[in-house]
């Protein structure tokens, strides 16, 4: 699986690639997780609220943190909230 | 659900009953002495929190409710596919001062709005609001300033939203943009596997949004505090009417002078609506203190530095210096209305 992890820098930004992180590390999840920081990249793909979860190039998660158990419900069964 | 509204149920209760328990709690538990600078600031302070915290946790709880139903991306779809004839402006600047504003979030937004098309005028509308009008901005003010208070500042930051979008607009500042905006391409990822956005019901997401509105709560709480801690201490013991000889109404130069003086300034409203009570409380007219408040929160030194990226300063400028004529003219408006 291939993760991002989108946001600028803000402390929201660094608490959700902490969260994926942790998750991934507690389920055995195999995952590529990146942070992307370049305002020009994070605007590919169309994301106008960060931070932001890409997981396969889809946007999953926009605009807020979600919880742990919500982080590990979207990247075990691949289903997300809109 | 049932937990969710037991909790609801609690806050009304204690809201409804707060000044008599923090009363007995400073007065007869604490032991203070009603009439004393002590004892007047000790319940100042804690009345004054615990009445905000509640406040705010409902008004973000509320605004995450209208924003799990109506989120940005489809404002924007909304704002591009029709004709508004003018009201654009209004929703763009509506849904500046209900969305929570995060200035790391305001240029993912800008970008997003200009390459949808958006204009700029409408844009701004958006990008003057959200700062200037959000729940903690509101929640402080209604629970230090009371009803019409907020109703007189969340209108005319909308209005003011509005009609300075509208001129923007007018101004044809597209070329001041950077040049990296202007050649922003639509070429977003291709998707690579089918994953399922599944539609949630309102009952299995409310328990996210209280979550969320908790956090904002969590996330102020802090300046909340030391902005009413100060306040709750000005209060005891600055003179009355202390304000009043340099900032009163009868004073021309009072208005853009702390205008003019505050736009520099950076403070969120949770820091700074308590003290702009006690500088009404004091004698300050409180069109001046609003418009104080505005160019505090409104326009600040981060925002500037943050729009670079995608403007010039002249065009920061312009922005800038647009939205602080308003404010000025506001200050009076409001010194005379209120």
């Amino acid at each position: 699986m291939d993760i991002k992890v989108l946001g600028t820098g803000c402390a929201k930004c660094k608490s959700l690639e902490k969260a994926v992180k942790d998750v991934i590390e507690e389920n055995g999840i195999q995952a590529n997780v990146t942070k992307v920081e370049d305002i020009l990249e994070i605007m590919k793909f169309d994301v106008m609220s960060t931070p932001a979860l890409v997981v396969d190039g889809n946007v999953v998660v926009k605009g807020r943190v979600p919880s742990n158990s919500e982080l590990k419900e979207i990247l075990t069964t691949k289903i997300y909230r809109l | 659900m049932v937990a969710v509204f037991t909790v609801l149920l609690a806050l009304v209760v204690l809201y409804y009953f707060l000044e008599q328990i923090i009363g007995a709690f400073t007065f007869d538990f604490l032991g203070l002495n009603p009439g004393s600078h002590l004892g007047t600031s000790v319940n100042f302070f804690f009345y004054d929190t615990i009445k905000i915290l509640i406040l705010l946790f409902v008004i973000s709880s509320l605004m995450g409710v209208v924003n799990a139903y109506f989120p940005i991306d489809r404002l924007r779809n909304y704002l591009t596919s029709r004709k508004l004839y003018g009201l654009q402006y209004f929703f763009a600047s509506f849904f500046g001062a209900i969305t929570p504003f995060c200035s790391c979030s305001s240029i993912p937004l800008f970008i997003g709005f200009v390459k949808g098309g958006i204009p700029l005028g409408v844009t701004f509308a958006f990008l003057i609001t959200s700062p200037l009008v959000n729940e903690v901005a509101v929640a402080m003010f209604l629970g230090l300033f009371g009803l019409k208070a907020t109703l007189v500042y969340a209108g005319s930051g909308i209005l003011m939203g509005m009609i300075g979008g509208y001129l923007l607009g007018k101004f044809k500042l597209e070329r001041y943009l950077s040049d990296w905006v202007k050649q922003i391409q639509a070429d977003s990822e291709q998707e690579s596997e089918v994953w399922c956005g599944e539609k949630t019901s309102f009952g299995d997401r409310l328990p996210y949004i209280l979550k969320d509105g908790w956090g904002i709560v969590r996330k102020v709480l802090v300046y909340v505090l030391i902005g009413i801690a100060i306040g709750a201490a000005m209060h005891g013991y600055v003179p009355e009417n202390f304000f009043a000889q340099h900032l009163s109404a009868d004073k021309w130069y009072a208005i853009p002078l702390t205008v003019v003086l505050a736009v520099p300034m950076y403070a969120n409203a949770a820091g700074i609506v308590p003290v702009i009570q006690v500088f009404v409380a004091k004698g300050v007219p409180l069109g001046t203190a609003i418009a104080f408040m505005m160019a505090v929160v409104g326009l600040s030194l981060p925002e500037a530095t943050l729009l670079k990226k995608v403007m010039t300063w002249k065009l920061i400028g312009i922005f800038f210096g647009t939205i602080t004529v308003f404010i000025i003219i506001l200050g009076y408006l409001f010194n005379i209305i209120l």
